[in-house]
């Protein structure tokens, strides 16, 4: 055990020396969240909407003209029948459309109550979430100051509605996907390099002819980067909670065990890399193109995989980073318990399993 | 007196497929001795080394390493041996202390002991000045001569050097000898391959491998003898050609 301690405490003067792969490790992470996700949630500027205005009223007019002020909309044209909508999304002209009911002032006065619609095209997610949230935002301000000194409250209820893709189905998906490539890269990509480094370096030889079993090497080889990868999962749910108002639904206990799974999975599978690459930059090589490629692409983080041809959609069955992400997205956004995402973690565990025990037979036909 | 043997290795075999990289070989090695293990590149020699270390498995035969043999006691011939590669290899981005520190913990020292051996090997060296400096910055003479020192740190029964002087200065190189005699004769049996055939000449006993066999075996002077050779060079020729 006092060996194995010496052993890990050595990995980590390795890691703390090296200002590159600390930079991996610890700047990479915070980079690409911050990103991800101002490159996903930021402010919009300038978006192209169309107005479908059929009560043409003081108060239509009033919020048209705030929209219009703003600086995150821009008129691009009025409509007058609501069969118009469709065909002025499907030239994709305006990203949004808003509706004004009839009757939009009398309802108000009459009922304090009065709805307007805020139709946006979802095709892309985000931008679709993020405008409609700007108009709501505009009206609420409106209707504050229209509320000042009144006993009964007027209300003009937006109601949102989603074209192409109602469920949104990647908002919020690149925390998720961020945290599988990081996991990815910080536990598979650095511990190959590392083990590699000790083959080039010659010292893995000395390790072999010492007392140390090879399991302790790879052991004490692997288990800071354990460690660095909690870190790097507990700063990334950190950060996007704290920054970018993520919720994570579902148990945090239950997210930090299956990362903890993942992080495994990547470990084998970075040790699978250094059995078959001789040296840093095959290791790194490999770990790019084999394991980061297919992550990004394959995993469903970006492109989604039911929209891939039937080959790709198979292949990505065989990407821990699939099963990874669904899980992940599971509970982080839907709140689900391990009832609902057993089987998935079932596939990971069984692919963790089978990675582990395919990297140490490779290291013993290397031994022999 | 009957001298110890340390190393006992009879029809020693390492097949890859059809090819034999060392084929039946046979030889002792005795205690406090140097004993040089020579061969051209691709003779076999680092097969061999590597199967008498426990880090290759024999295809057959037998061999015993400080008593213990290298099929069943792989795992307690390691901790009487030291072992230093070609590559003279400790860690460049730790500092000389901690490379001290952390080889004689793999070995099991305790920590008064690796402290004590460290100053005393510190001192040796005469590396005060640069004992909290990176391996990574040492001239390679140094390097190499630290790297002995931990191949030596647990007291092993015998160091196994592959090709420890490649690459290094005559002065360096001579100087690196000077320790090695001094380890041998502490007690410590020092196995060495080589292929400078003038470090041949220091070993008390030299065996040459040729096609993965030993075809030679003897102490210099009789091998010179033997051959007809001026120097270890010639006979070496001689035998290489056949």
């Amino acid at each position: 055990m006092k060996r194995f301690i010496g052993f890990i405490k050595k990995e980590f003067y390795h890691i703390f020396r090296d200002r590159r792969s600390l930079f991996i490790l610890f700047g990479m992470p915070i980079a690409q969240i911050l990103l991800f996700g101002f490159a996903i949630t930021n402010e919009i500027n300038n978006v192209d909407i169309a107005i479908l205005d059929s009560s043409k009223d003081d108060v239509t007019e009033e919020i048209i003209h705030k929209i219009s002020a703003s600086k995150y909309f821009s008129i691009k044209q009025f409509i007058e029948k609501e069969s118009d909508i469709k065909g002025i999304f499907k030239q994709g002209k305006v990203k949004a459309i808003l509706n004004f009911e009839k009757d939009f002032s009398k309802n108000l006065v009459k009922d304090h109550k009065t709805t307007i619609q805020i139709i946006t095209d979802a095709t892309d997610p985000n931008t679709a979430n993020t405008i409609a949230n700007f108009v709501n935002a505009i009206l609420q301000k409106y209707q504050k100051s229209l509320n000042e000194d009144l006993v009964v409250a007027y209300q003009i209820v937006p109601e949102s509605r989603m074209v192409y893709n109602p469920e949104l189905k990647s908002v919020y998906m690149f925390v998720p996907g961020v945290m599988t490539i990081i996991l990815m890269l910080v536990s598979a990509m650095m511990t190959s390099i590392s083990i590699t480094r000790e083959k080039e370096m010659g010292t893995m030889e000395i390790l072999l002819v010492s007392p140390l079993k090879p399991i302790q090497v790879i052991v004490g080889k692997v288990f800071p980067y354990i460690f660095l990868s909690i870190i790097n999962a507990v700063v990334i749910v950190v950060l996007s909670i704290f920054i970018f108002k993520m919720p994570v639904q579902g148990s945090l206990f239950l997210l930090a065990l299956e990362s903890i799974l993942f992080i495994v999975s990547a470990l084998a599978l970075g040790i699978l890399i250094s059995t078959i690459s001789a040296t840093q930059q095959t290791a790194m090589m490999i770990s790019l193109m084999g394991l980061m490629l297919p992550v990004i692409l394959l995993s469903g983080f970006i492109f989604p995989i039911s929209s891939m041809p039937v080959p790709l959609q198979l292949i990505s069955n065989i990407i821990p980073a699939k099963w990874f992400i669904i899980i992940i997205k599971g509970i982080m956004l839907k709140g689900v318990g391990l009832e609902f995402i057993w089987k998935e973690t079932l596939i990971l565990l069984g692919m963790t399993v089978f990675f582990i025990a395919l990297s140490v037979r490779k290291y013993k036909i290397r031994l022999a | 007196m009957k001298r110890e043997k340390v190393i006992q290795v009879a029809d020693l075999t390492k097949r890859f497929g059809d090819f034999a990289a060392v084929d039946a070989i046979s030889f002792d090695v005795y205690r406090g001795e140097i004993f040089g293990f020579l061969g051209a590149n691709g003779a076999g020699k680092t097969t061999a080394m590597k199967m008498l270390i426990g880090i290759s498995n024999p295809t057959s035969g037998q061999a015993q390493v400080a008593g213990f043999d290298v099929f069943t006691h792989a795992e307690d011939i390691k901790k009487n041996i030291g072992y230093m590669s070609q590559k003279f290899a400790l860690y460049d981005d730790l500092t000389v202390r901690e490379n001290i520190r952390f080889f004689g913990g793999i070995y099991g020292l305790s920590r008064g002991r690796i402290k004590e051996k460290s100053d005393a090997l510190i001192e040796e060296l005469g590396l005060q000045g640069a004992a909290h400096k990176l391996v990574g910055a040492l001239p390679l003479g140094w390097k190499q001569k630290l790297s002995f020192s931990v191949a030596l740190i647990h007291d092993p029964k015998i160091v196994f050097l592959d090709e420890p002087t490649g690459g290094v200065d005559p002065i360096t190189r001579r100087q690196f000898w000077e320790m090695i005699y001094k380890a041998a004769h502490q007690g410590t049996t020092v196995f060495v391959t080589t292929h400078y055939m003038d470090e041949a000449e220091y070993c008390d006993r030299v065996s040459i491998m040729v096609n993965g066999k030993i075809e030679a075996l003897d102490s210099p002077k009789l091998l010179k003898e033997q051959f007809q050779a001026a120097n270890m060079n010639d006979v070496f020729l001689k035998l290489a050609r056949g």
